[in-house]
């Protein structure tokens, strides 16, 4: 038998599609500076709908990453996490296509909104026009595995695909589920997730959500755990990661950039955010459990930060479950106030910026947030400048998942 | 951590019949259940022809909210799950409720019921600045894939993970691999797993049809789903469920459950290829099926079975036959290896969890089910795909495959040998 210590799973590329920048360094930059993008929503027959302000992906054009074959089959949700996964291959160092061992790599997406603008086109010709005027590709575009299956032949990526169709709180699935592949034997995967939920019909859709804010004013449209919280503001774009085996990266010359190093997830039912406290609390357990990591040992906390006045309580009693006694020393951040939260992608922006900060030594602040009723060191105003060697990032989402993921600085080998 | 995996529960909302007995009964017959399509006006579309379910949410005893607002698939899981639960003896009041995981499937999700808003709130396709007020109530419920997974934990109690997956047509097989890996590596101790899918919906159809993917032979439903017959024209549409309890062995045993069979191996690999298309080769099928067999250390030549993909279109059914003949070598020509969709359509992402219960259906009454319909042999797709009557054959080790759009190919092994062979 052999004694080798299991395989690690590390962070070998970042590529981020977002509102606050269209790379990865353009986004840290934002997230450090605490730049607030969130805006009036600008897409053609949104104007009469009750919800207003988001946060938009602007100045993208996907014809400069992506070539029109690809373009015209895919909807906009495609088109972000195809350019993501393209700067996370490019900041990795691996082929944009064809690698020379192509079942070694997978790529793994989470989704939590599809095609919606893509889809809303077909209803359109199907209901306006008659079912010939259905094009061909809507039966590709709409559905949730879209991402993945482009990247995949994109790239020429035979590895394990996966697509995990959630809330929130998938995005962070998505990732542990690239690293346990990659414990299991995938060489590397690519995996993230990027969302455009901000087409018309997409967006009457989300109206449902009891949590979405709907305040006019994007200056207070997102101010979680502060008296004035009313709810979460919608955002689109993501990010992609290379998540990799260590032995791999180390031997053709990568720079490890993290570790991925432990995941829990639970359920405590949609919008029953009183019980989420006792569910996010035992995903950080499991997190930090599987990462062989003392509570103590955290460094920096990633909220989930819904904004909601139940659910910010719940997570600030989460973090002082989990933590106990150092939830009140370890310095708290919400990034994803500048930005609005991209479903599914939110959480891994927030793990990019984890990876960020680890390696700049310091605390992104929190955006439009100045005075909180929390007993949380929330970083406000301007980032905080910290020796991070471990981050946990958390996440719920909007049907009842909750989950947890820890992330360590890649150039220390003690874990 | 490696555990054994036990199947010890299945449910089973397909068409022709709710419930696993009636599930089997149409299969062991050879029936089919494609016909006309009924639930909304197909007028129109080239496809017309369906296999849908005959369900009333009334007959099942859904709480009142989830039958007036929950989508049809969601409603499917949930009495699919009810029934699996219910065989496996679980009493899940009784189980450490953050050990108890879902892992669900759906390819299309709630497409069914966001087309029949969409139709209300853009005054029938005119308008793309939709007038939200026209929505009916919770339509974020149909918004948000993982409405599915949530509805059934809630129902079920349970706290664990709790997953959606939509890899398209194999979502029904990943979401049980995906139910298989999180309790092998110690995440949970049992798992609810399957998927559903309820497909039958113009705009569904419609973009089936514009790719002609669908059999046209509308004129004849019942004879319509032709899997690796010389004259099949395509796929016809599902709908349906299929629920498993998934146990960690011990578990299992420790309570006295049935153990039905055990997972032996998962695994799916892409095709890096074409979204709809497939390669003439079925090398990563083939790849998915050889990793199965190295989990379990199973020779080929063990397999007993093999429940196709067999979707009964042009280059599927050859694609899979390649992919099988890979694997299995010499062995392939002995091993039947029949398509259900044959009997029960093609119901997307829901189909694979059907298949891997009809896989232990099988291996419970050692019979092969058949390929219906199957009359005029393909010169390219040469095995024995069990023509039109159930055959009865030792079952030990039988495999699952499914390939979808995206390139997807996926695996399932089913064993009942109770131990490792090389």
């Amino acid at each position: 038998m052999s004694t080798e210590r299991p395989r690690r799973a590390v962070v070998t590329g970042i590529g981020v599609i977002a509102p606050n920048g269209l790379r990865a360094d353009a986004y840290w930059k934002s997230v450090r500076e605490g730049l607030g993008v969130l805006d009036r929503i600008t897409r053609e027959g949104c104007e009469d709908l009750p919800l207003k302000v988001a946060g938009e992906v602007r100045g993208f054009d996907a014809s400069t990453l992506i070539e029109d074959r690809f373009l015209v089959q895919t909807d906009r949700f495609s088109h972000y996490t195809m350019a993501a996964a393209q700067l996370a291959l490019d900041d990795a160092g691996l082929p944009r296509e064809n690698p020379e061992e192509p079942f070694e790599i997978g790529v793994v997406t989470a989704a939590g909104s599809g095609g919606g603008e893509f889809g809303q086109r077909e209803l359109q010709k199907l209901w306006g026009q008659g079912s010939k005027f259905v094009g061909p590709y809507q039966s590709i575009a709409w559905f949730y595995a879209a991402s993945t299956g482009q990247i995949s032949i994109r790239s020429g990526l035979k590895g394990p695909c996966g697509v995990v169709a959630s809330d929130e709180a998938g995005g962070l699935d998505a990732i542990a589920h690239a690293a346990r592949g990659v414990r299991r034997g995938t060489g590397a995967v690519l995996v993230g997730a990027a969302e455009a939920p901000l087409a018309p019909y997409s967006m009457v859709c989300q109206l449902g959500y009891p949590e979405l804010s709907t305040v006019e004013d994007p200056d207070r449209a997102y101010r979680p755990f502060t008296a004035g919280a009313c709810g979460f503001v919608p955002a689109e774009g993501g990010a992609m990661l290379v998540v990799e085996d260590e032995s791999r990266a180390r031997d053709r010359g990568a720079a490890v950039r993290a570790v991925v190093a432990g995941h829990g997830a639970t359920f405590t039912g949609a919008s029953r955010w009183e019980e989420s406290r006792e569910g996010l609390a035992r995903a950080i357990r499991v997190a930090l459990d599987e990462a062989g990591c003392a509570p103590e040992e955290v460094d920096v906390v990633f909220a989930d930060a819904l904004g909601v006045p139940e659910a910010d309580r719940a997570e600030a009693l989460a973090i002082a479950d989990a933590l106990g006694a150092h939830a009140t020393r370890v310095p708290v951040t919400a990034p994803k106030t500048g930005i609005g939260r991209a479903y599914c992608g939110a959480p891994v922006l927030d793990t990019a910026a984890a990876v960020f900060a680890m390696e700049h030594g310091v605390v992104p602040p929190t955006p439009h947030v100045f005075d909180i009723c929390h007993d949380l060191d929330l970083v406000m105003s301007r980032a905080r400048p910290a020796e991070l060697r471990t981050a946990l990032v958390l996440s719920r989402g909007l049907m009842g998942s909750n989950a947890a993921l820890v992330v360590r600085r890649g150039d220390d080998s003690a874990w | 951590m490696t555990r054994r995996v036990a199947v010890t529960g299945i449910g089973v909302v397909a068409p022709g019949g709710t419930g696993a007995k009636a599930f089997w009964d149409l299969l062991a017959a050879g029936r089919t259940a494609t016909r006309g399509i009924t639930l909304f006006d197909p007028v129109g579309l080239r496809s017309r022809i369906a296999a849908e379910c005959d369900f009333d949410p009334a007959d099942h005893g859904l709480d009142p909210d989830l039958s007036r607002h929950a989508d049809r698939y969601i409603q499917f899981a949930v009495v699919a799950a009810g029934e699996a639960v219910r065989d496996s003896g679980l009493d899940t009041d009784a189980e450490d409720p953050w050990r108890v995981a879902v892992s669900l499937g759906s390819a299309v999700g709630g497409t069914t019921r966001l087309e029949h808003d969409y139709v209300l709130v853009s005054e029938g396709g005119r308008r793309w600045d939709v007038d939200h007020r026209a929505a009916g109530p919770k339509l974020h419920m149909a918004f948000s894939p993982s409405t599915l997974s949530s509805v059934v934990a809630e129902q079920f109690g349970a706290r664990g993970p709790v997953q959606t997956v939509s890899t398209g047509c194999t979502s029904g097989l990943d979401a049980v691999g995906y139910a298989f890996h999180t309790i092998a590596e110690g995440r949970a101790d049992v798992c609810i797993s399957g998927a559903s899918d309820s497909p039958i919906s113009p705009i569904t159809m419609a973009c089936f049809d514009a790719i002609k993917a669908t059999s046209p032979d509308n004129d004849d439903p019942e004879h319509a789903s032709r899997p690796f017959d010389n004259n099949r024209n395509g796929f016809v549409m599902g709908e349906g469920a299929a629920v498993l309890v998934l146990e960690e062995y011990e578990h299992a045993r420790a309570r006295g459950a049935h153990i039905y069979c055990e997972i032996g191996g998962y695994a799916t690999f892409g095709n890096a290829y074409h979204m709809t298309g497939l390669t003439g080769e079925g090398l990563e099928m083939s790849r998915a099926i050889d990793s199965t067999l190295d989990q379990a250390r199973l020779d080929p030549t063990l397999i007993d079975y093999v429940n196709a993909h067999g979707s009964g279109t042009r280059q599927n059914d050859r694609h899979e036959t390649a992919a099988v003949k890979r694997s299995l070598g010499a062995h392939a020509y002995d091993t039947p290896m029949s398509s259900i969709k044959s009997m029960v359509g093609h119901s997307l992402g829901a189909i694979g969890a059907i298949e891997v219960a009809a896989c232990v259906l099988a291996m419970k009454h050692q019979v092969v089910p058949p390929t219906a319909n199957y009359e005029t042999p393909d010169p390219e797709c040469d095995l024995d795909y069990v023509p039109r009557t159930a055959r009865p054959r030792k079952l030990r080790n039988v495999l699952s495959v499914g390939s979808g759009f995206g390139g997807f190919q996926s695996a399932v092994l089913l064993t009942r040998s109770g131990g490792r062979t090389r």
